[in-house]
């Protein structure tokens, strides 16, 4: 699809949810009924979906004591003391430190090969790229829990298993079948002319790839990027499975920690603020980029 | 398929696009080509390096994991012997085995009933909910509802089956606040009453999920033309009559897709029931939990490795069976837009 045919249907939709003011309807009484009811039901779900949130905020601040004699109270001082608490002591700046490095490193590398695979097989007609499409297929469909075990004793036998590059190439191989695809379609609608056009004037393929399609392709990478970084940033299953060691956990890991430990001498304070410690990061990047994000569901989902 | 549809918009990524797309214009063909350093080098770190990790890491284990199955392996010592059916037979006399695959389907049906009905309805409030007269038009400040409604989809799984955990605990907020609006539950434990945890974790599960199917199901809605819904007010369709009749089968496509995801996701619901529930509560152990502690706890890999199998095959069934249902209900009768 051609940028042309993209901006008109941006018009379509703008055109369809602004009315263009041509009158201004009146509402009947049975509408405002319904836009009531519709208000309350609407907003009884946010309130659900806030309050929760608002109480670990407000909880993160709050002594263990403080927590449960007065659970539903701003907190009686804001202090950091629960912050630093998991942040040194529940060794949550070390996970913060591991995941970002596990999920920075795996993202890169996912995009880089993500989008050379997906360039490949969308412009260029490769033998087996029909199996290939169904290997993709199965490895977004079947359970990752499937592959577990194996893939544990895979990666002790290349020496990988309990280290960070073993956690890395693993995040890579999960999240490329779903790249792949998303990118596949993008690769595709790009125009054949411009990459002829570099052909003729000598351009490698190399260089076609990365100085003509990679940045063209950018619109389509950005949508893929920030879904593969929450994807990857609640990463649960691999790293609890296939990365025991304690100085190498990540923050999922450390949460799960907090979990098995219910009940038993658990610093609440610390944990709802290694909750907030955990969720920082991908509440920023949804309010910098909600919008990129709702669009990108769409498109990487619908049909 | 033309260009100028709005399916098919850059990214969507399903089968039917991408062989309609693939017809549209002859790639470049790979032979024929010199094969110069610059092709073959290309060839070689563009497809074979990303295509091997794939298959070592993900297409590799699933096969072995297909072999281990069939065996008695414990993980420690490296022979094994193989054993055909017998694990299976072993899964299918094991009554927790049993109890957490009949939790697994319970989930596949509930979850995506409810969450998807109520992403359906929110998604229709917030597209085409408004005022009767005039453009068809969705409810003011709609936008709040869906940044707020999309937030849990980015919260970690772990984090909200934890935070959940804390809210039905008998001191937490959820007796708590039933206090204040005068019901008194008695410090009733939601997750520790086999009655009431399996629905209390459903509902943890929906919560996370219908913000994420509502956003879609809101493109979705934008993308049929607005013609439509102003003819079926003509005709006299009511908000409901228009839902059922005119949203639900237009978008049928899009609400396939949408049931196979969450299906996947609440077979698997792992991260969920782990952090709601212990393995040892019959009521809503799933497979699996039931794996993991089998094969990372008791070191029954082999077992284990048969319960993925059986884990797999049960997901492949349910994609099947929701396909066909949308095929036998007519989706493919009225031509559908995908």
């Amino acid at each position: 699809m051609s940028d042309d045919t993209r901006s008109m249907i941006a018009i379509d939709h703008s055109a369809m949810s602004k009315p263009a003011g041509v009158r201004t309807p009146k509402a009947t009484n049975s509408d405002r009924v319904v836009e009531t009811i519709s208000h309350i039901i609407l907003a009884v779900w946010s309130a659900i979906v806030i309050l929760p949130m608002l109480w670990t905020l407000f909880s993160s601040f709050k002594s263990s004591a403080e927590i449960f004699t007065s659970p539903f109270g701003l907190p009686g001082s804001w202090n950091f003391d629960n912050y630093v608490s998991a942040w040194v002591k529940n060794n949550f700046g070390q996970m913060f430190l591991n995941t970002v490095i596990v999920v920075g490193a795996s993202l890169i590398l996912v995009m880089l090969l993500g989008a050379m695979c997906a360039y490949v097989l969308a412009r260029f007609s490769v033998p087996g790229s029909r199996i290939i499409y169904y290997l993709m297929l199965a490895g977004l469909t079947f359970p990752v829990f499937l592959a577990i075990v194996p893939l544990f004793f895979v990666l002790k036998n290349i020496g990988l298993q309990g280290t960070l590059p073993g956690l890395i190439i693993t995040y890579v191989a999960f999240a490329l079948p779903f790249t792949v695809f998303f990118l596949f379609s993008f690769f595709k609608s790009l125009p054949y002319e411009i990459q002829e056009a570099a052909y003729v004037d000598g351009a490698s393929e190399w260089r076609t790839f990365f100085q003509v399609m990679l940045p063209m392709a950018k619109p389509g990478l950005a949508a893929v990027a920030i879904l593969n970084f929450l994807g990857l940033w609640n990463q649960f299953l691999l790293p609890v499975a296939l990365n025991p060691s304690k100085d190498q956990w990540v923050l999922s890991q450390g949460m799960a920690s907090f979990s098995a430990a219910a009940g038993y001498q658990v610093d609440y304070g610390a944990l709802f603020a290694a909750v907030i410690i955990t969720i920082l990061p991908v509440l920023i990047v949804y309010i910098l980029f909600q919008r990129q994000l709702q669009g990108s569901v769409s498109q990487g989902t619908s049909k | 398929m033309t260009l100028s549809t709005t399916d098919g918009g850059p990214g969507s990524a399903t089968a039917a696009v991408i062989s309609a797309k693939a017809g549209r214009r002859k790639p470049l063909r790979l032979g024929g080509r010199k094969l110069t350093f610059d092709f073959v080098s290309f060839l070689l770190v563009f497809l074979i390096l990303p295509l091997a990790i794939f298959l070592i890491f993900v297409i590799g284990p699933f096969a072995q994991a297909v072999y281990y199955a069939m065996t008695d392996w414990t993980g420690f010592s490296p022979d094994m012997k193989f054993v055909a059916l017998d694990n299976f037979v072993r899964l299918f006399k094991d009554p927790t085995f049993l109890r957490a695959m009949g939790n697994n389907i319970i989930l596949a049906v509930i979850v995506p009933l409810v969450t998807l009905t109520i992403a359906l309805i929110f998604a229709s409030m917030i597209t085409i909910g408004g005022p009767s007269g005039g453009q068809v038009r969705g409810l003011k400040g709609s936008s709040f509802y869906r940044i707020v409604s999309f937030f849990p989809y980015v919260i970690p799984a772990i984090v909200i089956g934890i935070l959940w955990s804390m809210i039905y605990t008998p001191s937490g907020l959820l007796n708590g606040l039933l206090g204040l609006i005068g019901i008194d539950t008695n410090n009733f434990a939601w997750l520790g009453d086999e009655n009431t945890a399996m629905g209390a974790s459903i509902f943890v599960i929906v919560w996370g999920m219908v913000g994420f199917y509502m956003v879609l199901f809101i493109a979705a809605i934008k993308g049929v033309p607005a013609e439509t819904y102003e003819a079926a007010r003509l005709d006299g369709a009511g908000r409901f009559r228009t839902t059922v009749s005119i949203t639900l089968p237009l978008i049928r496509d899009n609400v396939q897709t949408a049931y196979i995801y969450i299906g996947i996701m609440a077979l698997d619901a792992f991260v969920y029931m782990a952090a709601l529930n212990p393995v040892r509560n019959p009521s809503t152990v799933v497979m699996s939990q039931y794996l993991y502690s089998t094969a990372f706890e008791k070191f029954q890999f082999g077992l284990a490795s048969a319960m993925g199998v059986v884990l797999a095959v049960i997901t492949l069934l349910f994609a099947a069976v929701v396909f066909v249902v949308n095929w036998a209900t007519g989706g493919r009768k009225d031509g559908g837009r995908a």
